[in-house]
């Protein structure tokens, strides 16, 4: 019970530190946030006006309060660009971002997983050159780049998908579907790389165990050694790698949806900046930054479900 | 160093060569490049890679590759300053946080955690949407967001250096933290800083890529591959060439650090 009333409090401390450091850049660093939004040669009236609706005459620690208070009843302001509540305008483009991020990791999961387990059994020279050739490849190719190399072969020469563009679910799950394949392949492709070469490493790692010998010379097959014993050791490991994903398919999708022109998160948020949209800018930010905590936290639980010996650190 | 370890390691010579080429033509192109990167020329637009233009040209004529020359200064200068920013600030952080431990590890570790929080390059985007894009904000932005890979890195070498029996013996005879901090523990764990400081590098030319390709990092006049990448977008078909080319320089240049960081950690034998 310790273990999780303690993970609990570092869920809270953190997400309350993620708030402040929000607050801090987007209100407090720029002098005047106003001046942010109508840019630095403004009117004056404007000026004074605007300082008013965004509550900056408050003092900041006031306007912190008021801002976590509505937060946290699910008030998240309203945007300056949109005039509409910006609770409505992440619902509308929430499932995007989580489609394509399901999806991005689905793809890591089910090209990686395999592919980590048969360089495992198979290490042999070649094949172990030839991974590092790719995975090397995979972690230092920009992501857009893929993309745009992805939409040079698939969709410009074989017109398998479509370049750009957002075909909702209950309209065309067909379409939804191709019109994310190819931005969650380019998302998925460092992921990829990284699960292999982890993968690899933590079951060679296990193979070298004693129970590994012990379970061989019960005379137990190969085969069942690897899928009933030296997976389920090797799942901590790499649930720590997955939840590091997430984390970093979230920041990934901000580029890849820019490139493909998906009307996700990632996207809203580069609009807002070009708008100079705070409120909006500051609500995502601290909406994408709480998500990321959270999965962290359901991570870090999940190992004690797994692995029930797991305590806390000192 | 142990040098002679390192030259037989095949990861380091190959990151080495890739960095060492890019390294030439950076030096070449701060005195000579085949064209004036900003020379326009109406009558090759679009041109495809040929003997007068080795990368070909761009949709107003210029030469690719000339402007490829002068964005590896782009890449080198953010780079190696985001670097610096995120190393030094890091630094200080670990060592505080490692070195005296107890509330103000606490505390420190708990707002790095924060700021991992904000994933991929969000964090930069947060800065350079307040700041303002630009080369100078870009090497900020980029230097803090590097920030909590060196304070990790940092904070568990002084845990773990702060027990050993030669800095108890140096506190023994009265050192002082200062001097314990940067003379006994610092040296010894320069490999694992080395080491962070190509990959953070990698992680900096990417994020630089990737902000400036969204328009938020670089601005004209001042020469960005990534900015290269959002010009050649729209003629991909066109000039698939120009695509191409610009994203394998910012590969070979990642790719180039992240080997030349595996092979130093190879020839230290370090584990994560």
């Amino acid at each position: 019970m310790r273990f999780y009333m303690t993970k609990l409090a570092t869920l809270l401390s953190t997400v309350l530190l993620v708030s402040i450091m929000t607050f801090l850049v987007f209100q407090i660093l720029p002098g005047d946030p106003a001046e942010i939004v109508l840019g630095v040669d403004a009117d004056p009236h404007q000026l004074a006006e605007l300082r008013k609706t965004m509550g900056l005459d408050r003092p900041p620690t006031e306007r912190y309060a008021s801002w976590i208070a509505d937060t946290v009843t699910g008030d998240f302001g309203t945007s300056l660009r949109y005039q509409r509540s910006v609770a409505d305008i992440v619902e509308e483009r929430l499932p995007v971002t989580l489609s394509l991020s399901v999806m991005s990791l689905g793809l890591t999961l089910i090209i990686g997983l395999p592919l980590g387990i048969y360089i495992a059994r198979k290490d042999g020279k070649f094949s172990s050159t030839l991974l590092s050739v790719f995975t090397q490849l995979g972690l230092a190719v920009p992501s857009f780049w893929m993309a745009f190399i992805l939409i040079l072969v698939f969709s410009v020469t074989f017109k398998l998908f479509p370049t750009y563009g957002y075909v909702p679910w209950n309209q065309d799950p067909v379409g939804a579907f191709k019109s994310l394949f190819l931005p969650s392949l380019a998302l998925a492709i460092p992921g990829i790389a990284v699960i292999i070469r982890y993968l690899r490493n933590t079951l060679l790692d296990q193979l070298r165990m004693d129970y590994v010998r012990t379970a061989r010379s019960k005379g137990l097959r190969e085969k069942s050694i690897m899928y009933g014993h030296i997976l389920r050791n090797s799942l901590i490991p790499v649930l720590t790698i997955v939840g590091l994903l997430i984390a970093d398919t979230l920041g990934g999708s901000i580029v890849v949806e820019n490139v493909f022109a998906l009307p996700g998160l990632g996207n809203l948020l580069i609009t807002s900046i070009g708008t100079r949209d705070l409120p909006l800018l500051q609500t995502l930010v601290l909406y994408i930054a709480i998500i990321v905590v959270l999965i962290n936290f359901v991570v870090d639980i999940l190992y004690k479900v797994i692995d029930p010996r797991i305590r806390l650190k000192r | 160093m142990r040098w002679n370890q390192l030259v037989r390691n095949k990861l380091f010579i190959i990151g080495g060569c890739l960095i060492a080429v890019l390294l030439g033509l950076m030096v070449t192109s701060l005195f000579y490049t085949p064209y004036g990167p900003n020379d326009m020329n109406t009558a090759m637009r679009l041109a495809p890679p040929q003997a007068s233009h080795w990368f070909g040209t761009d949709n107003f004529g210029r030469d690719i590759f000339s402007r490829i020359m002068e964005g590896t200064q782009t890449s080198f200068v953010i780079g190696i300053a985001s670097v610096a920013i995120g190393l030094v600030i890091g630094l200080l952080i670990g060592a505080i946080a490692g070195y005296w431990g107890g509330w103000l590890d606490e505390i420190l570790m708990r707002v790095i955690d924060a700021m991992l929080a904000f994933p991929g390059i969000l964090l930069a985007i947060m800065l350079v949407s307040v700041f303002g894009p630009g080369f100078g904000n870009t090497i900020v932005a980029l230097g803090i967001m590097s920030v909590p890979a060196f304070a990790r890195i940092a904070r568990s070498g002084f845990i773990q250096y702060k027990e050993f029996a030669f800095v108890k013996a140096a506190i023994a005879r009265g050192a002082g933290s200062l001097r314990i901090i940067t003379h006994h523990i610092l040296p010894n764990i320069t490999s694992p800083l080395i080491v962070a400081s190509t990959m953070r590098f990698s992680g900096s030319i990417l994020a630089e890529a990737g902000l400036s390709y969204l328009g938020l990092g670089v601005q004209p006049p001042d020469p960005s591959w990534g900015r290269m990448l959002k010009e050649a977008q729209p003629f991909i078909i066109a000039a698939p060439w120009y695509v191409f080319i610009t994203g394998a320089l910012i590969t070979a240049m990642v790719l180039g650090f992240n080997l030349l960081g595996d092979g130093i950690r190879d020839g230290y034998d370090l584990k994560r």
